[in-house]
């Protein structure tokens, strides 16, 4: 599974059970940011009992993605079988900055910034 | 596509322009002469679509530029992650208003959208100046007002709730919301109306950031 555009891939690797996201999304709303969204609820509406978000190389995301990704967090928490992981990184600012509020939508939700 | 527009600032700051101008928040009405930049778009030149990738390479454009001249306390250097938390921080921003104006602004306007920045003693600030069609300013003083008499962070929570229970739609103001919450940056807006050939209603969004 995998959704690719001119600055950005997002893709998942089954082997850890993480959805990686990398590159820079700027796409233009919510509708554009539909198939990324759908590669999500797919992974998680096999109920695993992991699963990763893995954003260590997503250099940008601009609020619409944030939205999104938000959106996710928000649909997970009825999923309480499933231990939700976001993984980023401390060299890339806006994540230190804006995930930690993943984390107050959902604070069952481990946040690992490496 | 990326024009200097000498005159437009005077233009845009002149006293005249000011007394029919509505003012939200603590709107800086003159930019300093010091170091600055404007980037100017025409909105009816090309789709939006097509237009859409040039938002990301202007505002890291912009970013970058300004990095040069960010000031610094005593003149110490920044380190390398204070730098890179900067450019980021005005990368983001930039990014964000450019968005909204090419959301917002009317196409049929031959109005300018601009992206000035200007930097001060300890702050960056932003300004993004477009038109905007007369119906939409009603909903989008409506949100201000909503902003400047809410906790930032508790709206921006509610928001984001709001938003995962509608079908790909999304409240606009998480852009805004996200440069409070997550950048503490201070913003004001100025609605003013333009005489061309037709009066074209605009609005200035300025974001401040503190160095």
């Amino acid at each position: 599974m995998q959704v690719k555009g001119e600055n950005y891939n997002v893709w998942f690797d089954k082997n850890n059970s993480a959805v990686n996201f990398n590159g820079a999304l700027r796409l233009t709303g919510m509708q554009d940011y539909a198939p990324i969204l759908q590669l999500l609820n797919e992974i998680a509406a096999g109920e695993p009992p992991n699963m990763v978000i893995n954003l260590q190389d997503l250099e940008f995301l601009n609020s619409s993605g944030i939205s999104m990704l938000s959106k996710f967090i928000i649909g997970m928490r009825k999923k309480k079988m499933v231990q939700m992981k976001i993984l980023g990184s401390t060299n890339i600012p806006w994540q230190g900055k804006s995930l930690k509020n993943l984390q107050r939508l959902m604070p069952g939700l481990t946040l690992d910034l490496q | 596509m990326i024009q200097i527009f000498g005159n437009f600032l005077d233009n845009l700051f002149t006293n005249e322009n000011l007394e029919k101008a509505q003012v939200f928040g603590d709107f800086v009405e003159r930019p300093q002469q010091d170091e600055h930049l404007t980037l100017g778009f025409s909105p009816s030149a090309i789709p939006i679509r097509k237009r859409w990738r040039n938002n990301g390479l202007s505002a890291d454009y912009v970013a970058n530029y300004l990095a040069t001249f960010f000031p610094t306390k005593d003149n110490q250097a920044y380190s390398i992650e204070k730098l890179a938390e900067m450019k980021s921080a005005v990368s983001y921003i930039a990014n964000e208003l450019l968005e909204n104006s090419m959301k917002y602004a009317d196409q049929t306007a031959l109005y300018p959208i601009t992206l000035h920045t200007q930097l001060d003693d300890d702050k960056i600030r932003l300004f993004v100046d477009n038109s905007i069609l007369p119906p939409q300013i009603e909903n989008f003083q409506t949100f201000i007002k909503e902003l400047m008499n809410s906790d930032p962070d508790e709206l921006f929570i509610r928001k984001l709730e709001e938003n995962a229970e509608s079908e790909n739609t999304e409240s606009s103001g998480l852009g805004f919301l996200t440069m409070i919450n997550d950048y503490s940056a201070k913003l004001a807006w100025k609605f003013d109306t333009v005489e061309q050939d037709s009066p074209v209603m605009t609005v200035t969004t300025m974001v401040e950031l503190a160095v």
